[in-house]
């Protein structure tokens, strides 16, 4: 492990490396602020110029710098403006903004600086003790565990969806995977589902989805909803923590650190649960004074969602670089870009390209002090960026995101597609539908119809689910992971209408 | 009918016309020495079809009871929102997707961001001309000169 964290440092601590993360950081920060658009965005954006720089241990460390600094700069907007870029940094306004109100705004930023740098490198710390371990058990997996796996990873991010959810979000799921198997697959050689029209052939671009499902309807619901971006950029005075804040937040961010990384850890629960479930843990478990303090500005409220949220981003890497599985929407897209990039995640990955695994690891330190560094002098000058008019800002994503499309794919069909399954996306939103499951059925569903006509091939048909105890195992998690939720939820409302009715 | 089961009702339709080709049309064309194998191209769409039909009736008849979230919608705002404005910029979009290769990346970048600042009701010419012009000039050079991957600046009629 010593070795492969020194090849990993002396990959990650080349001036060019060094000066991709720095620069990572700085674009995530500046896009993470503007309200609506997320690291998931944000990394889709950035995807082609990551892909172009052909190295892909490079483009890991530059998509790294720009998730963590697109999640410190979602921070800021939830902070100073009650406007959370993404549905991670919502715990962050519960107090953050608050404290902006009375003229703490930059005492506040620079909490959600300090706990972000603690959770991303506590995070990191617990991934390089993990991730090997995880990644050792990965390696008896065989292709029908990976078949199950995935299925117990889509419907763990069912599952989490949270009540009365759960049926939207499996049918999410199993949309994603249906748009998947449009196009040539890789095992049959069969063009399937192409309506007879071209461009279908190779499959819709990820990118073009990833823009049309995130990026476009929160550009457009900025459009829809205008009261929501305001103008004014928050005063900026006393960026200094107390002695007693100090003390107060330290066992708040140690005891994050560790449940964000762990929940991250978990396919489907990632940054937005940790946050929520950092909140609610602290404020629980704080004493009676100091409970009624939040959501009034209590250090302790921002500093616990906001360390949660960067130690499970950090967490929701082991999954994907260990058994090759997304556990988020974000990771998903990382995801498509490693095998854009001809790198294939899983147990595989610390063996035979030991220099990218560590490298991407040694980068997350670096990215969190670069973060810290960079963003404490400069938190007055990057909320002046909030104050940009709506009237240039919202025609300006909306370009980004058609250039997203297009770059990747250098057809301009795609953008129509683009725009085609923006309206499908604003659609769904409206209706409630989750849209991170559709995405990451619709990247996972390839290797998993891999996996599965792999496993069908070895064992004649579909013996292997009970000819394999790990599989049938993990099978029914995944069932037990569905059903367990709805059951609860029914069993609930019950209990609550028989208290009604007496 | 609620929005979301209305929506459930169009999957549903999707559902159905991708099962139908999943489990009656694809099998038609498969080679003879292919139809040995356990597993056909049709195979997974198949199941998917019956899960995607089950998951959309569920919803279309409300199985699944339970509090409703609040998600980014206020659904009783949704009289106070700004159709017209987001309507027009979605059809820009396409109008740049259906100009971009004839009218060449410039002219139409240059325009799309004019038009998209004057549908918002941008009206300052002098800010919003001079940084459209800017913007479309740096990333035009971003994608071409730095990244490499064409972009055709000008209008087919003009380079020939």
């Amino acid at each position: 492990m010593l070795e492969g964290i020194l090849i990993g440092l002396q990959t990650a601590l080349s001036l060019q490396n060094l000066l991709v993360v720095i620069g990572g950081c700085l674009i995530g920060t500046f896009i993470g602020m503007l309200p609506g658009l997320g690291p998931m965005s944000i990394i889709a954006i950035m995807i082609p110029v990551a892909i172009t720089m052909g190295d892909p241990s490079a483009a890991l460390i530059l998509l790294a710098g720009v998730y963590y600094g697109a999640i410190f700069g979602g921070s800021t907007s939830s902070i100073l403006l009650n406007a959370p870029g993404v549905a991670g940094t919502v715990a962050s306004s519960f107090d953050g903004y608050p404290m902006a109100r009375s003229g703490k705004a930059g005492k506040a930023l620079t909490i959600a600086a300090i706990s972000s740098f603690a959770g991303g490198t506590i995070g990191a710390i617990l991934l390089v003790i993990f991730a090997p371990m995880l990644s050792s058990v990965a390696l008896l997996f065989h292709s029908a565990e990976y078949f199950a796996l995935m299925i117990v990873g889509l419907s763990a991010i069912a599952a989490f969806a949270g009540p009365g959810q759960v049926i939207k979000a499996l049918l999410m799921t199993v949309l994603g995977l249906i748009m998947a198997t449009v196009g040539e697959g890789a095992l049959f050689n069969l063009p399937r589902f192409t309506m007879g029209i071209m461009d279908l052939q190779s499959g819709f671009g990820f990118i073009t989805l990833a823009m049309a499902m995130f990026a476009l309807p929160e550009a457009v619901f900025l459009v829809l909803k205008p009261k929501n971006l305001g103008d004014d950029g928050g005063e900026i005075k006393d960026l200094r923590i107390t002695g007693a804040e100090a003390r107060a937040i330290a066992p708040v961010i140690g005891r994050q650190s560790v449940q964000g990384f762990f929940i991250g850890v978990l396919p489907g629960a990632g940054a937005t649960i940790a946050s929520f479930l950092g909140y609610a843990v602290e404020r629980n478990i704080a004493p009676k004074a100091e409970q009624a303090e939040f959501g009034k500005g209590s250090v302790k409220g921002l500093a616990a969602p906001e360390t949660a949220n960067n130690a499970a981003c950090t967490g929701s890497f082991v999954p994907l670089l260990t058994l090759g599985i997304p556990g988020s929407g974000t990771t998903a897209i990382l995801l498509g870009a490693l095998i854009a990039l001809n790198v294939t995640p899983g147990p595989r990955l610390m063996v035979d390209e030991p220099q990218i695994f560590w490298a991407v690891i040694m980068s997350m330190f670096i990215g969190n002090l670069v973060l810290l560094i960079l963003n404490l002098p400069l938190i007055p000058y990057i909320a002046k960026l909030l104050a940009i008019p709506r009237n240039y800002l919202i025609p300006f994503i909306l370009f980004f995101t058609l250039m997203g499309a297009y770059i990747g794919q250098n057809n301009a069909t795609e953008l129509l597609i683009l725009v085609g399954f923006g309206i499908c996306g604003i659609a769904l939103k409206f209706a409630n539908y989750p849209l991170p499951p559709l995405l990451i059925g619709f990247i996972l569903g390839g290797m998993m119809e891999d996996n599965f006509s792999r496993s069908m091939q070895l064992y004649g048909g579909v013996r292997f689910i009970w000819e394999r105890p790990m599989t049938l195992v993990l099978l029914l998690i995944a069932v037990a992971l569905i059903v367990l939720p709805i059951l609860q939820a029914q069993r609930a409302r019950r209990v609550a209408e028989r208290a009604e009715k007496n | 009918m609620t929005l979301d089961r209305w929506i459930a009702l169009i999957l549903l339709g999707v559902c159905l016309a991708y099962g139908y080709t999943a489990w009656f049309m694809m099998d038609a064309t498969l080679a003879p020495f292919m139809r040995r194998n356990p597993i056909w191209p049709s195979t997974f769409p198949k199941v998917l079809s019956v899960l995607g039909i089950l998951a959309s009736l569920a919803i279309l008849l409300g199985l699944e009871k339970g509090e409703q979230t609040v998600g980014d919608i206020d659904h009783r705002k949704l009289g106070q929102y700004f159709y017209g404005q987001a309507l027009l910029l979605l059809g820009l979009m396409v109008v740049y997707a259906l100009c971009l290769r004839p009218v060449g990346f410039m002219i139409s970048t240059a325009s799309f961001l004019v038009i998209g600042g004057v549908i918002l009701g941008e009206r300052k010419w002098y800010i919003m001309v001079p940084v459209a012009l800017i913007a479309t000039f740096a990333v035009w050079y971003l994608v071409e000169e730095v990244l490499g991957i064409f972009l055709r600046p000008w209008p087919l009629a003009l380079v020939n």
